[in-house]
């Protein structure tokens, strides 16, 4: 078990193609780190520099005490779990277990130990002398943990190790990992593009964009603080809504309406405003926004509407039962609201002050 | 490519490895290096050696020879060689004998490539229609696949020999006394029919597979548009196997001159003379037989240019059919 | 639903015929006396003669020195066709893996030093590599035999793209689990190669089995013919005599087609489906 300390890392390809730049990330000893981000963001890429499978350009990394930028796979003491599980075909699933072992001479009746305590764990030991082809997708995934988990390595390396199962086994996998990570309460990092998955499992997320870092912190955080409107549609199902609006004084306009910040203003002129689906409410009488539904998504629990505000495409989640009409009106608590630059997309400020007197929308014109 | 006929049993390998007619089903990203490679200052030239060191010993040392003899005339005796210039490449070019045999070739080439070609299909296409039987009479149709050029030459030779031959006993009925390895055209025409003979199963493993590879989709599809079997065939079902054809066709090619050698080296007897025999046969007899090192070196390098000249046909045509892919 | 015609059945035979009556002829036909064909040519029915002629063609000494059996002519086919392959698998596997698997400076110069040899087919340099051959003192050796017959890119190519279908992911678990650039090769790529290294085996097998050209000009002693090359030489004494030795013709012909056909019809559905599909 060791903390890692990845600073100022980059990664720039032969043609000069830069991948990843100057990431700056503490790991703690224990803590389960997840990189999101879509395709080509670099996560993988940031994964594989820590894994010593791909040179790092620029920066240090360090697993414990040690740099390990010059220091070979198999000797910086992590174990790896790959997207098509990488299992030897032509090994047993006892052999795919033992080869690192045996390669590093580690006594045999130490490489029986562990086997079988991972096989255990893993609920694989009735699996141990077949061959990876007789096994399903989700008991390969298990044998693909296995060999990780017998190395007893300091860091566990994951790269969208679930993307090749199918919706319901990935979810029960994805406890299964979890509860793993926590008994063993090995360091680990963990690549992938679901932001489900990202939340459920980290302990802090970093969200990756363009081979940097846009934000750092707990799932929590990040889902109700966004540093940028790219974590703030990236994070969160459905995405927040991202107005185009402007601040006059403490009142913002979002087409047609006006919502009066009592007092509050982070800036002035244009700006882009965040509405999460659950936080806009159906009112009553002609107060709120105009929202024109186009159609309806039945989730069971939650019914999302989408639809326009002015010329805008906003969704909104209610209730399953909610009624859904023709000429309905939104609105939102200002608290709720989250403002970015309309030109970079950083978060403004922290939130309007809680203090601030529910919605007040006047229609304009 | 062309060079697929070198082995002619490894030719379907070839493309099967996405070499021949599969190259263009190759994402382009297969073609991209491992991201991770080892790097070591002395190993990969360790493992590479075995196989350069025979390649260079047994293909460019020998090749760069034929080169360099082809301007020179050998002493037959041994006693040393004359530059000589093009003069060996004039006089062959120039000889009739030489442009005769060209001419020979030529027509022979044309004529195994399209019957060979034209009845593989019509093989195939008939045993891929079949559901009855079909299994026995692919067995039959591909067991020759492999058999070598001068055992083929030597069962030809027999059914075509002038005593116990049972196609010539048939012939003569008509009134064709046949005189194999006698008569020119009587040695040209039973050559040609063994050269076909033993070229028909690999063009029907070929283009059968193609069939097989016409999605079922399309042919219902065609059905539907398209009340003629033949016009089906013409119009929808042809198309499709143009990329297998035209693979087949420069592996005939190639193979007519080139791997027909052992079919005709058995059938003429070591008797040449008043008998048809091709470029390559040429080549060997001279440079082996007659000792005109120089002469046969020149025929040497005019056949590697041929064989050059196909491969980059067939290349070009490949890159033409991955740009429209 | 297309529903079979008789003229389709009728092709499918005519075909079949055509095909496959010569070999039928020629192996029923070798189990008939060299007088018997000779009065009443080729034949379709089953001879009594077949112990005697295999038996002869197999043990009797003949050729021009007297010291040359068939058993040894299928003895020597057998090296050939043995030894090639293997020679062409153990040399090609190496290439392949060092050009695919090795960043270094020369991999493009040698990839391209490897493969050109695909441009040119051994009969258009039959008569240089035939004198290189006899300066190195090669001649009527096994070395002689094989080894030149190596010097083409066919096995490295099929290797190299086998190898890049790998995933790469293989690599790099092996890499974690500590093996280096020999341990990968011989615990992981050898073994998953298994399948291919068979396939090319057996096509490499036949194709040294059914060499001519070059057997004809490296060997000159007997003791090194192959059943290739007997059959030249077995043409090359008819020249003359009285009546020919049909049936023992006929016998070595069929020796020398044993294995390329059994071997086709065993692996049929493999070389039908498994020859032109892209591999899986």
């Amino acid at each position: 078990m060791a903390a890692i300390d990845i600073s100022s890392v980059g990664k720039i390809y032969t043609g000069g193609v830069r991948a990843v730049s100057d990431i700056n990330l503490d790991i703690k000893d224990g803590e389960f780190i997840v990189l999101v981000g879509p395709s080509g963001c670099g996560k993988s890429t940031l994964l594989r520099m820590v894994a010593g499978l791909e040179a790092i350009s620029e920066g240090t990394v360090k697993i414990g005490d040690r740099v390990v930028n010059e220091v070979e796979p198999a000797d910086r003491d992590i174990a790896m779990v790959f997207q098509n599980y990488a299992l030897y075909p032509h090994m047993t699933v006892r052999q795919n277990l033992e080869y690192g072992l045996k390669n590093r001479k580690t006594p045999r009746a130490e490489i029986d130990a562990r086997v079988n305590e991972a096989a255990r764990m893993l609920e694989i030991t009735q699996y141990l002398d077949r061959k990876p082809r007789a096994l399903s997708g989700g008991q390969r995934q298990r044998v693909a943990m296995g060999r990780a988990i017998v190395r007893k390595p300091a860091a566990f390396l994951f790269d969208e190790p679930l993307s090749n199962l199918d919706a319901k086994l990935r979810v029960s996998m994805r406890g299964e990992i979890k509860r793993l990570q926590r008994r063993l309460g090995t360091t680990s990092i963990y690549v992938t593009h679901d932001q489900l998955e990202a939340m459920t499992l980290a302990d802090r997320l970093v969200v990756l964009s363009g081979g940097q870092i846009e934000q750092v912190g707990s799932p929590l955080d990040v889902y109700h603080t966004p540093a940028s409107t790219f974590v703030a549609s990236f994070i969160g199902s459905p995405a927040m809504n991202l107005m185009k609006a402007e601040l006059q004084g403490d009142k913002l306009a979002i087409g047609p309406s006006l919502i009066s910040l009592n007092g509050y203003a982070p800036t002035s002129g244009a700006v882009t405003v965040g509405l999460r689906a659950e936080d806009l409410r159906v009112v009553s009488g002609d107060e709120g926004m105009p929202f024109t539904v186009e159609y309806v998504e039945e989730l069971g629990s939650q019914r999302l509407a989408h639809g326009v505000v002015g010329d805008q495409a906003v969704t909104i989640a209610l209730s399953g039962e909610a009624e859904i009409t023709d000429g309905m009106r939104i609105t939102i608590d200002p608290s709720k609201l989250h403002f970015f630059d309309a030109e970079t997309g950083k978060r403004l400020d922290a939130r309007a002050p809680a203090k601030a007197v529910a919605a007040v929308a006047e229609p304009v014109g | 490519m062309a060079y697929t006929t070198l082995q002619p049993q490894a030719g379907g390998f070839l493309s099967r490895l996405g070499f021949g007619n599969k190259a263009r089903k190759k994402p382009a990203a297969a073609e991209e290096m491992k991201r991770v490679q080892f790097t070591s200052p002395v190993l990969p030239y360790l493992f590479l050696f075995p196989q350069l060191a025979v390649i260079i010993i047994f293909f460019y040392w020998p090749s760069v020879q034929a080169l360099s003899s082809s301007f020179y005339i050998e002493d037959p005796f041994g006693f040393g060689s004359t530059f000589v210039g093009l003069s060996n490449y004039t006089d062959v070019i120039f000889s009739s004998e030489y442009q005769s045999i060209a001419l020979f070739t030529a027509v022979f080439t044309l004529l195994v490539t399209f019957l060979s070609l034209s009845i593989g299909l019509l093989l195939a296409v008939k045993a891929d229609r079949i559901i009855r039987g079909a299994s026995t009479y692919k067995t039959l149709l591909i067991a020759i696949y492999a058999i070598a050029a001068p055992v083929s030459g030597l069962i030809g030779m027999m059914i075509f020999d002038q005593h116990v031959g049972p196609f010539v006993k048939m012939m003569s009925f008509f009134g064709w006394h046949m005189q194999v390895g006698l008569n020119y055209y009587d040695t040209a025409f039973a050559m040609t029919v063994v050269a076909v003979w033993k070229q028909i199963p690999y063009n029907f493993i070929f283009f059968l597979s193609g069939l097989q590879n016409v999605p079922v989709s399309v042919r219902e599809a065609a059905m539907i548009d398209c009340r003629s079997g033949l016009r089906r065939f013409w119009t929808v079902i042809l198309p499709l196997l143009a990329p297998t054809a035209f693979f087949l066709l420069t592996i005939n090619v190639t193979y007519a001159l080139f791997d027909t050698f052992g079919i005709i080296d058995v059938m003429v007897k070591d008797k040449p003379a008043n008998n048809p025999v091709t470029l390559v046969y040429k080549v060997y007899a001279d440079g082996f037989r007659g000792n005109d090192i120089g002469g046969s070196s020149a025929q040497s390098v005019i056949l590697m240019i041929v064989v050059f000249v196909l491969t980059i046909f067939q290349f070009r045509f490949i890159e033409r059919r991955v740009h429209y892919n | 639903m297309y529903r079979a015609k008789f003229s389709d059945h009728l092709i499918l035979i005519l075909g079949s015929l055509f095909l496959c009556m010569p070999v039928v002829v020629a192996f029923m036909t070798s189990t008939h006396t060299a007088a018997d064909i000779h009065s009443n040519g080729l034949s379709l029915a089953w001879g009594d003669n077949f112990i005697a002629t295999y038996e002869k063609v197999l043990t009797q000494k003949g050729g021009f020195t007297g010291d040359i059996t068939g058993a040894r002519m299928v003895m020597n086919s057998l090296i050939l066709g043995i030894g090639f392959a293997v020679g062409k698998i153990v040399l090609s596997m190496m290439a392949a893996y060092a050009i695919v698997y090795f960043r270094f400076p020369m991999a493009t110069l040698s990839f391209w030093v490897i493969f050109t040899t695909l441009l040119l087919p051994l009969e258009v340099r039959i008569m240089p590599s035939y004198q290189v051959m006899s300066d190195l003192g090669l001649l009527n050796t096994y070395t002689g035999l094989i080894v030149p017959l190596l010097a083409s890119a066919t096995g490295t190519f099929y290797f190299r793209q086998f190898f890049k279908s790998v995933p790469e992911e293989l690599l790099e678990a092996a890499r974690i689990d500590g093996a280096g650039p020999f341990k990968f090769f011989i615990d992981i790529l050898v073994p998953i190669s298994r399948t291919m290294i068979a396939a090319i085996f057996i096509i490499m097998f036949v194709y040294g089995w059914n060499q001519y050209l070059w057997p004809m000009m490296m060997t000159t002693d007997e003791s090194f013919f192959t059943l290739m090359r007997g059959i030249k030489s077995i043409l090359q004494v008819w020249v003359g005599s009285n009546i020919p030795d049909y049936n023992e013709a006929f016998a070595l012909a069929v020796l020398a087609m044993l294995p390329p056909v059994a071997i086709v019809v065993i692996f049929q559905s493999w070389f039908i489906k498994g020859l032109t599909e892209s591999d899986k």
